[in-house]
């Protein structure tokens, strides 16, 4: 019998925080997923919500072109606050 | 240099990365030998978890207290998890977890060698979380730092949950310690049993150790073998002293030059016949291994069933 797909799951320490991943598991269907991620993830009171994501389903960037990808964040210094200069003494700016 | 084509060419990004002691993760290029060493070494490491469940899961129904049991009931189903997140960061190196489990079933991958070794009375346990896990833990502490970013993970978690593991045996066993004479005498024998096999689930010594240098230069490993057995020597003897309990080791006594105990030397033509195959329950831990996989089959299928039919029915709607 070949394995049940993969999925990965997100937790949410708590109210007011965004969902993190956790880790992957196995399960034939979302719903034993979300259990055996329940079993799994929250054993300590670790979450008080859970998603469970086929891993088949997530598209991400490829470390090899890194660079090119990120690069246009790289050279815009004057998105941070600090790139500008304040004259001494001006306060809450 | 082609990586593909020789295991151990190193990616120039690969070894930047592990200089500026960054993670290296799933999808980045790395050699061929880094990643076998990975796949075997977090495999064998899940399949100690999961074996592990079996010394301690037999004295489930012989917990003496139900606060005992639940405890107990508590730490054997983390070993199930600690063994699941172990094949979740074996599978982001490109391997399967059902292949890795028929690599333990055929006897084609190992797991720890401590789990070979009986757990003749309740003591055991205590030992067994006291020592094994306390050994454990000495071992797992510097893998939170390894230098593949799945396996540090992994181990971060299951390092949070190990010291009730060690507490919950120590109490266990302070307890016992602390008791009749004939609960003292349980505690001491097993303290006696399990002693030398945890200094020996640190590996050989460094001298004989094969892959310790290649596994610290791509820092996988932070520490070696004998500075980590020596940490846990050095931890566990005070321990020994509050519970009460002697360690069966005549040589072993403080050196104030070094600033740590001396012990006596380890019998490691033992490790090597248990490694071997020839440990007091090898054939056991397997057969029971197998034979639980075999029985939970028609868990697999049924909820397999299930999912199809479901399949079916979302898509021809009633």
């Amino acid at each position: 019998m070949s394995e049940w797909p993969l999925w990965e799951v997100f937790v949410r320490p708590r109210r007011g925080l965004s969902h993190q991943h956790a880790g992957s598991l196995h399960a034939p269907d979302a719903e034993l997923a979300l259990r055996n991620a329940r079993d799994l993830y929250t054993r300590r009171g670790e979450g008080e919500s859970v998603w469970v994501v086929p891993s088949a389903q997530i598209t991400a960037s490829s470390p090899t072109e890194k660079d090119p990808f990120f690069a246009p964040a790289a050279d815009k210094v004057y998105r941070h606050p600090t790139f500008y200069s304040v004259p001494e003494g001006v306060e809450h700016l | 240099m082609d990586h593909t084509t020789d295991p151990v060419a190193e990616p120039a990004s690969f070894r930047a990365l592990l200089e500026a002691d960054e993670r290296v993760e799933p999808r980045d290029e790395m050699p061929e030998a880094y990643r076998r060493t990975l796949v075997r070494q977090i495999a064998q490491h899940a399949h100690s978890e999961i074996i592990g469940m079996q010394p301690e899961g037999e004295w489930i129904q012989r917990a003496p207290s139900l606060r005992r049991k639940a405890i107990l009931l508590a730490k054997v189903q983390d070993e199930a998890g600690h063994g699941l997140y172990l094949y979740a960061a074996a599978e982001t190196l490109g391997v399967d977890r059902s292949e890795l489990l028929d690599a333990l079933h055929t006897g084609r991958q190992k797991y720890s060698s401590i789990f070979n070794y009986p757990a003749p009375t309740w003591a055991d346990v205590g030992a067994i979380g006291w020592l094994v896990d306390g050994a454990a833990i000495v071992n797992q502490v510097p893998l939170c730092r390894c230098s593949y970013g799945p396996y540090a993970r992994a181990m971060v978690r299951i390092c949070k949950e190990e010291s009730f593991h060690q507490r919950q045996g120590f109490e266990l066993l302070y307890a016992l310690a602390h008791g009749t004479d004939e609960q003292h005498r349980m505690a001491q024998e097993a303290v006696d049993r399990w002693w030398w096999p945890s200094l020996m689930m640190f590996g050989p010594p460094d001298d004989a150790s094969e892959h310790s240098a290649r596994s610290m230069d791509w820092g996988i490993k932070r520490f070696s073998n004998d500075e980590l057995r020596q940490r846990f020597v050095d931890m566990t003897v005070p321990q020994a002293e509050a519970l009460g309990l002697t360690l069966p080791d005549p040589d072993l006594r403080w050196d104030a030059e070094r600033g740590s105990y001396a012990f006596g030397e380890i019998d490691f033509s033992e490790l090597y016949r248990v490694i071997r195959g020839d440990g007091p329950l090898n054939r056991q831990r397997l057969a029971h291994r197998v034979g639980a996989h075999e029985d939970g089959a028609w868990v697999r299928e049924a909820a397999a069933a299930y999912e199809e039919k479901r399949r079916a029915e979302r898509a021809v709607p009633a």
